[in-house]
């Protein structure tokens, strides 16, 4: 009997391996599933701060999964879409809870998109020869926030109307052009139906597909040169007889059993906001925006939802509208050239000295306290542009203070300065 | 410092405890499964009726104390056409005559609640009512409620006639053998408020 049952378990076995190998002759499934999972080996001394790039993946992967079902019930139509929203909210089964994930997400998704972006920078992740990684993740941002921007204006409420009005009159300052820019981004000559059905157009179909094929090359990049780590060593340099870095690990089992379980961290977070507090104190849905639009009044106060508050304040700093926008764009592309900016022979902030340290506090500080300033209507001119200019600074005075600064030097290997410190 | 130095984890323990982990990766399976069915719940469950469908698709009340008998009356109910007909005395004597042309005579197939399941598939026996969607094609059948002569049939007792493909039902809703429909025409759940006023939609309280 139980002869048998192995003599099947076996029979199993083959018939399965059979069928593995009859795709495998025809498309690289195991192949594919080696390199990039099973025997990519990923440095040992992934910390607290790698969970955030798993985490993006996993809040696009709930922000498209429901945002296909909200699309099943919203009408993307100036006079029902607010209604179709509200239709949601209380008559579609369990509606509110796929609206409240996913505009939750939309909040959530900048939160571990920044501290992916701060991990990058504390690391020196964009160096030598990971800048084309930097690139691709500096657009990935840049599309999500076009991407959130538009799904913010879908619910058609006072904050989405107006919302659209100031980020679609910015395409104004535009020298010459300007005016006839903002009215063919607009299809009208007011935010009206047409624009909502365009947005509605780029948001669930354009944007996405960009966000996903930018995520593949983002990742294909990352694999081609492999993951950095804490210490800024390259594992590469150690190989085994079999070509594996010493000083790696497999990425499945090793990362993924990780990732799952920070997975289950970041979800219970995400789970409390959905149930019990899905509008963040206004921060992630604004009061404003349970009211319908309407063209003929503005709200008192139009505050942009709390990511876009940094270069929001960058824009109030500047007292001309072209300088303001150029300045405001140039605070989110000016990323791209950080991979030059630095001049650092180290990555890691760990092996540099207080220069680096210092500059990328002060960033920090500068870029939570224009945050803070964006949401406020009566901030002070003076903190506006010290916080501007010291968020240029960072930028600008790089290539200085790090090719400048002391450097300790970097151990060869994971764990050798461990055992040596 | 040397190259011996780190070693990987696995060597150093002396041997993996196969059971403590395949136990710990069915238990994180298991409760991985759960999680993901769990959500998954609300996704499917939104694709039922929302609240406003099914508030439009509430029951419909009816008033049929003016219809005549002989007479039929159409609401709708769920996007359905529901025909609700006063049968005269000599329509329900006709019904058990007809059996041997029938397909379904004893209303076997459960095409009616089961309160309905008699010779004249209704509650009270001059009270039809019926789903007259045809059960072949979905077409709404004629009414020819006279006996005679018919382009379609010599013998006609009265019945549902439809146009599209031809299927004929009785007085009764229950489909004639040899005609494209296979099934009695659908007996939708009713009930009376009162002797004047039916509600579609709804079973008799404590009928099966």
């Amino acid at each position: 009997m139980a002869k048998s049952a192995s003599d099947l378990n076996r029979q199993l076995n083959r018939r399965l391996t059979a069928v593995g190998e009859w795709v495998d002759e025809r498309m690289p499934v195991t192949e594919f599933w080696k390199k990039h999972i099973s025997e990519y080996y990923a440095p040992k001394n992934f910390n607290l701060w790698y969970f955030f790039g798993s985490l993006s993946l996993l809040v696009l992967v709930n922000q498209l999964l429901t945002g296909i079902f909200l699309t099943m019930h919203y009408k993307p139509d100036a006079a029902a879409a607010f209604g179709s929203v509200e239709y949601i909210m209380r008559d579609v089964q369990w509606g509110w809870l796929i609206r409240y994930m996913h505009s939750t997400g939309a909040s959530l998704f900048f939160v571990v998109v920044y501290l992916h972006m701060f991990r990058a920078l504390m690391y020196g992740s964009y160096q030598k020869p990971r800048e084309l990684i930097w690139i691709l993740g500096v657009t990935i941002f840049l599309v999500l926030m076009a991407e959130s921007f538009m799904g913010y204006v879908l619910p058609w409420g006072q904050m989405s109307y107006w919302g659209a009005q100031v980020i679609i009159s910015l395409f104004g300052a535009v020298p010459y052009v300007g005016e006839i820019l903002v009215e063919w981004i607009r299809g009208d000559y007011l935010v009206a139906d047409a624009t909502l059905n365009r947005f509605f157009a780029l948001h669930v179909i354009a944007l996405p597909l960009v966000l996903v094929l930018l995520v593949v090359l983002h990742l294909a990049a990352l694999h081609e040169v492999g993951s950095n780590n804490p210490e800024g060593v390259d594992i590469k340099a150690h190989k085994d007889s079999q070509g594996r870095p010493l000083d790696g690990i497999p990425f499945h089992p090793y990362y993924t059993v990780k990732d799952i379980f920070g997975a289950s961290f970041f979800l219970l977070i995400a789970a409390f906001i959905i149930f019990f507090w899905p509008e963040g104190g206004g921060y992630f849905l604004k009061p404003d925006n349970f009211v319908q639009a309407n063209p003929l009044v503005t709200p008192e106060h139009i505050p942009p939802v709390w990511y876009f508050t940094p270069y929001y304040a960058i824009l109030q700093a500047v007292p001309d509208k072209l300088m303001g926008v150029v300045l405001m764009g140039a605070s989110v592309l000016i990323l791209y050239l950080v991979p030059w900016l630095d001049r650092s022979p180290v990555r890691s902030l760990k092996y540099r000295s207080w220069p680096s340290k210092l500059a990328l506090a002060i960033f920090v500080v500068a870029f939570v306290r224009l945050g803070m300033l964006g949401l406020s209507q009566d901030s002070s001119t003076f903190e506006l542009r010290l916080w501007t200019f010291l968020y240029f600074a960072f930028f600008a005075l790089m290539p200085v203070w790090t090719r400048l600064e002391h450097t300790k030097p970097v151990p060869q290997r994971l764990g050798a300065s461990e055992s040596s410190s | 410092m040397s190259e011996s130095s780190p070693e990987p984890m696995g060597s150093v323990q002396p041997v993996a405890d196969v059971g403590r982990r395949r136990l710990l990766t069915a238990a994180t399976g298991v409760v991985g499964a759960i999680g993901v069915g769990a959500a998954a719940w609300p996704f499917l469950s939104s694709l039922q009726p929302s609240d406003r469908a099914r508030i439009i698709g509430a029951p419909v009340e009816v008033f049929i104390g003016s219809l005549e008998p002989g007479q039929m009356t159409r609401v709708q109910w769920r996007g359905q056409t529901i025909g609700i007909m006063r049968r005269t005395q000599a329509m329900i004597d006709n019904l058990a005559g007809n059996n041997a042309r029938l397909r379904d005579p004893e209303s076997n197939v459960a095409q009616q609640p089961g309160y309905a399941q008699n010779l004249h598939r209704s509650i009270r026996p001059e009270v039809l009512v019926l789903n007259i969607h045809c059960t072949h094609l979905g077409c709404v059948p004629q009414v020819l409620p006279e006996v005679g002569a018919q382009p379609f049939d010599a013998n006609w007792m009265g019945g549902f006639f439809c146009p599209c493909h031809r299927s004929t039902f009785d007085l009764a809703g229950r489909v004639y053998s040899g005609v494209p429909a296979v099934l009695n025409l659908l007996v939708p759940p009713y009930s009376f408020i009162d002797d004047d006023t039916l509600l579609i939609g709804v079973d008799p309280e404590g009928a099966v």
